[in-house]
Order: C-alpha cells, then structure tokens, then sequence
C-alpha cells in the first residue's frame, strides 16, 4: 500500500517492513528528523552507543549473532567519519549491516557545511554499496535495495546518505517488493564442476575440508549439509578463524583452526593432502603463509559465491562458483547417487598419520607458579562455561588468538571476532550487539586490555540497557602481539608496546555503576570465573596474566606450513628479511 | 598518450608480493563495462584500479542508453593473464556494473580513437604537416596562418604513428579521447 509519509518516517516505516528490531545509533543534527520519528514509535528499539565505532561494530555483532542484517543510524560529518572503521571490518569480514547518515541538505552539499563529509566518497571504497538520496520518493526503493545488496551474495555492508531535506520533505512510500534489481548473485553451483569435485572425493588419498566464514554467512542450514558431508566421507576438517563452529569443536573429525596460529596437525595436514576442497574460504595470507610453498601437492577445488575470490591469491583446480549451502546440497547428492565412494583404506592411513600430528600437542602449557598463563584462564573459562548457551567476542591480538585455540564451538554464529581487518576495539561492541539479539545469553567477550580501552566507553551503553555482557580481559600490561613480533624481529626492543597508566578496573567498572572483578591467583580463578557468570550485569573482569607469554604455534611471515615454530625454544633467526616486511 | 598512468598500489608491505604469478608476460586488453547511469559510477570504476593497484592505459565514459540509464566504459588495461582475470570479476562485483566483456578474448573486435592535434610552423613544415594530414585522412579543423588542427580518428597505433610524424614539424598540442571499442560481426 503506497502512502504520502515525511522522508523520515519512510526511514522508520521501511526499517519495520524490513522486519528490523533493533537499531544501534547516535544521534545529531542531521538526523534529528529520523530520530523524531523514532521517538514517536514503539516497534524499533534503538540503542544509544557512545561513539559511532561501537554503533557499527554493535550492528556487527547483532548480524553475525543472528544471521540478519545489522542497522545503524549516525549523523553527518563526524558520525558518518566515525562509522568508517566498522564499515571496513564489516566489509573484510563479510557482514551484512545497513548504515543510515545523515546528511546536510542537498542546496548546502558542497559548500563545505557546519558537519558535511563526502560520506558516499569516504565510504565507496569500505561499503559494498552505497547510496546519496536527494528526492524524497527514490528513498523507498532505495532503503529496500540496500537490505537485499547487504544479504544477497557475498554480503556486506551498505550505507545511504540521506540529506536533511529528502528527511523532511514529503513523498510516496512504496512497501518492499520482491527484489527487480539486477544485482542477482549466482547460488547454485556449476554441475560439471561440482561432479568432478565428487570425482576427486571419491579417490583422494590425503583430503582435508578446509572451511571459512562463507559457510557460516550460508547460514545454519550450510553447517547442517557440511556437518553431514564430514562426518559421511570421514575427511579431516579444518576451519579459519571466521569459521569456527560451522563443524562442532568436539565433532570426531575436527583438527582445529588453521593458519598463522592454527594447529600444527590442521597445517601439516594441509601441507601434505592431496585434495584440499576450500569451502567459503579466501585463501588469506594469514592462513597460506609462503604462497609457492603452500600445500604443493595437492589439487584444489574452491567454492566461493564471490567470482573474484577464485584465483586471487592461489590457483583453483576445480572452481565453483555458487553459495556454499546449495554446492554442498548438490555435492551430497551427486556424491551419493554414484554409491557413496571414498577411499577408505588410503583415508585411515591419512588418519593415522594425522594422529601422529595430533600427538605433538601443539597447545600443551604448564601452569605452574603463582602467575595465571592466558591459556590457562581461558581453558578454565572453557570449562566453566561451555554447557552455557554462550557467545563468544573478542578483540585482536594474542588473546584473540588464544581463544580461537583454547575455546570450542559447537555451532555456527557463536563465535564474534574480528578476522580480515584485525580491528582492535572491535569484540566490546560486538557483544554488546550480539546480547541485544540473544538477550537470555551468556555473552563473553573475551579482551586485551589494550583492545578493551579503545572503546571502553560502551560500558556506558551495557549500563544504560541492562545488556549483562562479561568483559574477559587478559591483563598483560603489554600490546602482547606486537610485543611478540618485536621480540621475533626486532631486536626484543620494545618500542611503545606496554601500557603504562592503565585504570584500575575494578573501580572503572563501578565509577559506570558496573561489577568489576580482579583476578591474580591461579587458585581464584575458578571462583571469580563463576562470580562473574553468576552476576546478573555487565561485568569488568581484570584477569593479571603472565606478562610475557608468546602465542604459540606460529607459522613464521614468510614460511610455509610445514615450517611451524612449536615453542620459545625454536624463535631465534627464523625470520629472515624478506619475511620481515609481511605484517 | 597513456590517458591515466594510476600509480601502483602500496603493496610492499603486505604477503602480496609473494604471489606467484601464474604466468609474468603482461597483455594489453580492452574492457567495455556496462554500468548504471549514476553518479558515482565512474569513481567505483577508477576506484576499483587505484584501490587494488591496477593499470589504466586508456579510459572512455558515456551513455549510452538513454531510457535503459546506461553508460559504457571502455577501459584499455595492462596485465598477467590472473590480474586480467582479477580486474574483470573485480567489476563484475560492482553492484552499478551490468556487464564486463572482455573485448580482446571474445573474438574480433575494432577499436577506435579520436584525436586533434595542434601544429604549428612555417614554410616547408607546414606544407609537410598538411601533405601528411592528407594521407592519414585527417580533417583541418582550425587554420590561422601559422598553425592547423587536425582531426583524425584511427586505432590507436595510427594515432600513435601520425604523432610521431608531426612531432618534428612543430606539434604543440594533442587531446586524445581514449579508445572506444565494439565487437565485430553481429
């Protein structure tokens, strides 16, 4: 049903079409109108953040919590500038989310206005898409068209820049119709391809599933088709970080994450396989290492739904472009009207050998002393929380890492990191994002000290909205993973990586009105653990850590897989120079 | 005249430069690109080369469906045989892009450039410049009594070439419109 409605109420009566519930935003001049008709309704809750960052990394949060798109709303200039970082994670990482900026009116555009940004200009580059509204009637197709751009295909993030005027002006609302837009991604898979994948599934003697985030963007229904495949073919899986929990950590054929701080099985195993079936994954520099030395022996299928993933970085023997859940379905099929073929006796000999990796133990530590080790405190936070209905964030850094390795995922959409574009601030956020759309949940984000203080202010908005997030912080004292790479490359000199004149958390914690728990003794910190998850409300938890503990194992910048560095003892020289340029 | 020499992107840095390429030897191949008549359009599009450190030879933009709100872009781009394919699936992914085609792999194709030079000279120059215009079939299209502007429209290595020959005879200017390109046949 068409209706004559303000710009602004479009916004509202288009974000309620969308089936939106929940929006993160910030509000200023550019967008009063909007916020008017916010106030004026009761189907959206809006979520008052401190800062735009954690709007959309909140958005973020929510997305991947939920499988559905993420909404912003921040003003013009500074609002639509703050909003950057979380675009570009957004759109390295693969999340759907909608951004809505204000903008200052279209006959003041280009007169460099009190608060006018280029918004489209700054953000063509961070968006998948993005849209300047100037007439209040294009507003309705447009706000529908960015839901279906920021899902359909490889999603991603979406902006539209609505001038003030557009916001006040009168025009003809129009409900969503299914999608006439042109951008029509291809989802299912080419049956030739798809057929000689199954071929090579049916005599490979080393397979390895290699998994990433495109199975969990899939959604649910992909980790069901690719539970199904593993556990039928009995190949070996692996996951990069943005895919964990897309196969059980406790599945029987799980080897644990790969790359730079992977697994030594998952990597050795991909060294060695001679079928590597990427499924949603990109092939990133953090999980290749050494790009002529990466898994030499093997043929490669790919599946991807975004064309340009295929040969981008490593070359595709078998590519097949299409979305992870229908090529998975159309594999299961095919692979079983031919009799269900695998390898059997080559496959256990590929195990057997894969048990001999496992036996190394690439993530053993001692907690010995009166120091917590980080690996340590997240083993027992693994412990004491994994029959919870639990979700993971994190910021970036060792205890990123850390907790990719210590902690399991049993499902997809449990496990909120920040992968392509390693953004530091990004996990306190997220989970704020990710209570909102599972408010029964318990939500840890697990934290740097150094990450959690570049958006500590959202304490304010977990306060302000009763959102009981668990604030896991590993205290070093140290920005421990550059401090780890000084310490490999530079010289052990420490150049601006400790963090002096840190808070006292615990008091941090209750000036916002929060609990703060601080935790040095190995022998307290089951207590506190449970003190903490037992605590109905936000939560600050300051855990003191061994200050100079390195993230093992570590594929070296510049090696290959089978060149991975078990321990301290292996560290000395191993970089050479031209591995020292690669971040 | 390369039209925008679009400096390479910063990749020293990153693990990028340890890609193999699958094959080293460079080609020159000319795109047309359908896109959305919108503004912006042509910002994604050199965006796209900047952002991701690839060549731009030569670029031509202009609608060219009026009530179908389309423009086509002619880019002339120089790559391996992978970052040919990359730049292709890159704009492929464009949301404003309808079409890629690659005109130098999708079979006979002819490829045309305007160009207008300005030259000036006296006494036997002049009288050479005039005499060569005529075999490359370009137009006079301005004349005052110490210069002409020629016209001339040709593949681009005939531009290249009456360039070259009008170089001694007092070239002082030249506007190049970048290469337009159509497939042969139907």
């Amino acid at each position: 049903m068409t209706r004559q409605m303000t710009g602004a109420k479009m916004v509202v009566q288009a974000l309620i079409d969308q089936g939106v519930d929940t929006v993160f935003g910030y509000p200023g001049g550019a967008v009063l109108p909007i916020y008017d008709e916010i106030f004026q309704q009761n189907s959206i809750k809006h979520i008052l953040v401190r800062h735009e960052q954690g709007a959309v990394h909140a958005a973020e949060g929510y997305a991947r919590a939920t499988g559905k798109p993420g909404v912003c709303l921040v003003t013009s200039g500074p609002g639509a500038t703050n909003a950057v970082t979380g675009l570009t994670d957004a759109l390295m990482d693969s999340i759907p989310i909608v951004v809505l900026t204000g903008q200052v009116p279209t006959f003041m555009i280009g007169s460099d206005a009190f608060q006018e940004a280029d918004t489209v200009g700054i953000t063509r580059p961070c968006t998948k898409h993005n849209w300047l509204v100037k007439e209040t009637d294009r507003l309705p197709g447009v706000l529908h068209e960015a839901f279906h751009v920021a899902t359909a295909g490889r999603p991603g993030p979406v902006l539209i820049d609505i001038p003030k005027d557009v916001q006040f002006a009168q025009g003809t609302y129009q409900p969503p119709k299914p999608s006439t837009s042109h951008y029509q991604p291809q989802v299912k898979g080419d049956m030739e391809a798809i057929t000689e994948l199954v071929a090579a599934i049916e005599t490979a003697k080393r397979p390895i599933f290699y998994t990433g985030g495109g199975v969990i963007n899939s959604g649910p229904g992909a980790s069901q088709l690719l539970r199904e495949l593993v556990d039928a073919t009995g190949f070996p899986i692996t996951s990069t970080l943005m895919g964990l929990g897309c196969y059980p950590a406790s599945g029987k054929h799980w080897m644990g994450m790969l790359g730079m701080h992977g697994l030594y099985e998952a990597n050795m195993a991909m060294h060695d396989c001679d079928l590597m079936i990427n499924i949603g994954a990109r092939f990133d520099d953090r999980i290749t290492g050494r790009i002529d030395a990466f898994s030499p022996k093997s043929k490669k299928a790919h599946i991807d739904i975004d064309p340009s993933s295929i040969n981008k970085v490593i070359k595709a023997d078998i590519p097949i472009v299409g979305d992870v859940g229908h090529v998975l379905e159309d594999i299961l099929k095919v692979w079983k009207s031919r009799g269900r073929k695998t390898n059997q006796s080559a496959v256990a000999q590929w195990w057997s050998k894969i048990e001999e990796w496992k036996a190394v133990d690439c993530l053993k530590f001692q907690q010995t002393g009166k120091t917590i080790k980080p690996q340590h405190a997240l083993a027992r936070l693994e412990a004491l929380t994994k029959d919870h209905d639990r979700y993971i964030c994190t910021e970036v850094g060792q205890h990123q890492m850390w907790a990719a390795q210590y902690l399991g995922f049993e499902d997809p959409n449990r496990w909120m990191t920040s992968g392509g574009l390693g953004t530091m601030g990004y996990g306190f956020p997220a989970s704020i994002g990710v209570q909102m759309g599972h408010p029964e949940a318990l939500v840890i984000n697990v934290a740097g000290e150094a990450s959690w203080l570049m958006n500590m202010q959202e304490l304010g908005t977990a306060m302000q909205f009763n959102l009981p997030v668990k604030q896991f912080i590993l205290n070093n004292e140290r920005l421990g993973m550059v401090r780890q790479w000084q310490e490999l490359l530079h010289g052990e000199r420490y150049s601006h990586s400790w963090s002096e004149s840190l808070p006292d958390f615990v008091k941090l914690a209750e000036a916002f009105g929060a609990k703060g728990i601080l935790c040095s003794d190995p022998d307290d910190l089951d207590d506190a653990i449970m003190e903490m998850i037992n605590h109905d409300g936000p939560v600050l938890f300051d855990c003191l850590v061994e200050k100079h503990e390195n993230c093992f194992p570590m594929i070296p910048s510049g090696k290959a897989h089978n060149e991975m560095l078990l321990g301290e003892a292996e560290t000395q020289g191993v970089i050479d120079a031209k591995g020292s340029v690669l971040v | 005249m390369s039209a925008l020499k679009i400096k390479k992107g910063s990749t020293s840095h990153s693990a990028y430069n340890l890609r193999p390429t699958f094959s080293d030897v460079e080609e020159r191949h000319t795109l047309a690109v359908l896109v959305e008549n919108e503004p912006g359009v042509l910002a994604r599009v050199i965006g796209l080369f900047s952002g991701r450190g690839y060549n731009i030879e030569s670029l031509t933009v202009a609608e060219v469906d009026h009530t179908g709100h389309l423009s086509r872009i002619t880019i002339v781009t120089v790559g391996t045989p992978q970052v040919i394919e990359q730049i292709k699936a890159q704009l492929g992914r464009i949301v404003s892009v309808h079409e890629v085609h690659d005109l130098t792999v999708e079979g006979p194709s002819v490829e045309r450039e305007l160009a207008m030079f300005k030259v000036a000279g006296q006494g036997d120059k002049r009288v050479e410049a005039l005499r060569l215009a005529d075999i490359f079939r370009a137009n006079v299209v301005d004349s005052t009594l110490e210069s002409f502007v020629f016209e001339i429209t040709g593949a681009p290595d005939k531009i290249d070439a009456f360039a070259d020959l009008m170089r001694p005879l007092g070239l002082v200017e030249v506007a190049r419109t970048g290469v337009a390109a159509l497939p042969r046949g139907d």
